[in-house]
């Protein structure tokens, strides 16, 4: 728990360094799948320069528009963004707001940015965007089932093995030692349905038809230009390192500084960068690496392999957990 | 707000205006691995309002006019419009047809103009580069 005065000084700073690195793991994601591609890519700072002229531009409004709706949504999916990094520990510290929500509170937040895009979607008129958010819909409806599955799973496994707070608080725990061999593997599996949710919480490639530039104009994002589009731009960054986080928080929530016995800002330092390199891990292999490998799927098929094989997945593991902790085998 | 904000970062909408399709193939073509225009930062957008410039194929068939007109203005200021290939800027072999409503900077303010029959990717990533110097006089002035 934190007082106030903490929590003003904090809360900018927070946001501020984590839209710098969302951006910085932005470019690092171009140029590295710039480089899978056989391409050279773009410079590092191009995120940067991107939001730069995307804030210089004209900010058009259609005329048809529901303008306040369309106006208020892009500030509200970054504020949703934004407001997890203060729900999830960062750089080895504990959570700005710890004790006041848990992981159930965060997959919430997580929804927001969407519903988002979905209502400025709706908003902005334009028969593409409409589409759009239609297929962002019926996408949420599909990742939101295994996602559910696997937290509540963790959840539940935390709150039957440890005498915890009501649900659980983040990066608390490390929940590899709760469990036996047969726990163990359906931990690794969950862990695999997350990095599968990964892309279709961020609107990466396998799952970005509701943004398609190819087939639907950009989707929800069509009639979005200059500030608005800046605000989406970053918004998508954040929640990438956000999920990114979180995934750490769940499943490896460990510090390196015990292990290599340093103290004072060394082991600070090393903290933070140990946490860098863990969300750049999780980052390319449930982002980049995913999007370089695979092409869009249809609407169709993402609601089949969310709702079919990564649920399927999802309560396999859930049921190897329940297994290993009644301790029937 | 100037145009020298969109240099490095230019989002490129595409525009048929009755094109042949061989210019938009050479666009295409920029984009691979072998030119790879990322690395200006470039990107092709799905839409007007996302755009910085307009690249713009063909001589611009009466039926297009209008519609190109719409586009130029869905794009948010500050916008550079560059026509690609012979046909767009001069009418090329469909040079005062009866079916023409121009080359295209009879319709819209054209900043470079990109020849050739279709031009090579390099043509079309110098222009790029033109573009550039444009906007960097531009900012200047201002």
């Amino acid at each position: 728990m934190i007082d106030a005065l903490q929590a003003i000084v904090l809360i900018p700073i927070i946001a501020i360094v984590g839209i710098f690195i969302a951006l910085l793991f932005k470019g690092i994601d171009r140029i590295l799948a710039a480089r899978m591609q056989a391409r050279i890519g773009p410079p590092l700072s191009q995120p940067f320069i991107d939001v730069k002229k995307l804030f210089m531009k004209e900010n058009i409004v259609p005329k048809n528009a529901v303008k306040w709706i369309f106006g208020m949504m892009p500030v509200v999916a970054l504020t949703a963004s934004i407001a997890v990094l203060f729900y999830i520990p960062l750089f080895g510290f504990k959570p700005l707001l710890d004790g006041y929500g848990d992981a159930i509170l965060v997959i919430y937040l997580f929804a927001i940015p969407s519903l988002a895009m979905v209502l400025g979607g709706f908003a902005s008129s334009s028969r593409y965007a409409t589409i759009g958010a239609q297929r962002e819909m019926v996408t949420m409806l599909s990742y939101e089932f295994p996602l559910a599955i696997s937290i509540i799973a963790i959840a539940w496994l935390v709150s039957s093995t440890t005498a915890c707070s009501p649900a659980f608080s983040l990066g608390a725990i490390s929940i590899w030692a709760l469990v036996g061999p047969l726990g163990i593997l359906g931990l690794i599996l969950l862990f695999l349905v997350m990095l599968f949710v990964m892309p279709g919480e961020v609107g990466a490639i396998p799952f970005d038809s509701p943004e398609a530039e190819t087939e639907i104009g950009g989707g929800v994002l069509t009639e979005y230009s200059g500030r608005n589009l800046g605000l989406f731009y970053i918004s998508a960054s954040v929640k990438t390192i956000a999920f990114a986080a979180f995934i750490v928080a769940l499943f490896f929530p460990g510090n390196i500084s015990n292990t290599l016995f340093l103290t004072g800002i060394g082991a600070i330092l090393a903290d933070a960068l140990f946490f860098l390199v863990k969300i750049f891990i999780i980052v390319f292999i449930g982002s980049t690496f995913i999007r370089v490998a695979i092409a869009r799927f249809r609407i169709t098929q993402v609601v089949k392999v969310y709702w079919g094989y990564a649920s399927f997945m999802a309560l396999f593991g859930l049921l190897l957990i329940a297994i290993d902790l009644m301790g029937v085998v | 707000m100037s145009l020298k904000d969109l240099n490095r970062s230019l989002w490129v909408f595409h525009v048929n205006s009755g094109s042949c399709n061989g210019c938009d193939i050479e666009i295409v073509a920029s984009l691979t691995p072998r030119y790879d225009i990322e690395r200006f930062g470039m990107k092709l957008v799905g839409t007007p309002r996302h755009a910085d410039v307009l690249l713009v194929t063909g001589p611009v068939t009466r039926d297009m006019e209008k519609k190109l007109k719409r586009v130029f203005e869905q794009t948010p200021d500050p916008k550079v419009v560059m026509v690609i290939g012979n046909c767009g800027s001069t009418g090329g072999v469909f040079y005062e047809s009866y079916n023409l409503a121009g080359p295209v900077d009879q319709v819209i303010p054209v900043d470079v103009y990109v020849t050739g029959c279709p031009p090579r990717p390099e043509a079309i990533i110098e222009g790029v580069v033109k573009a550039w110097t444009k906007i960097e006089k531009q900012g200047e002035k201002k």
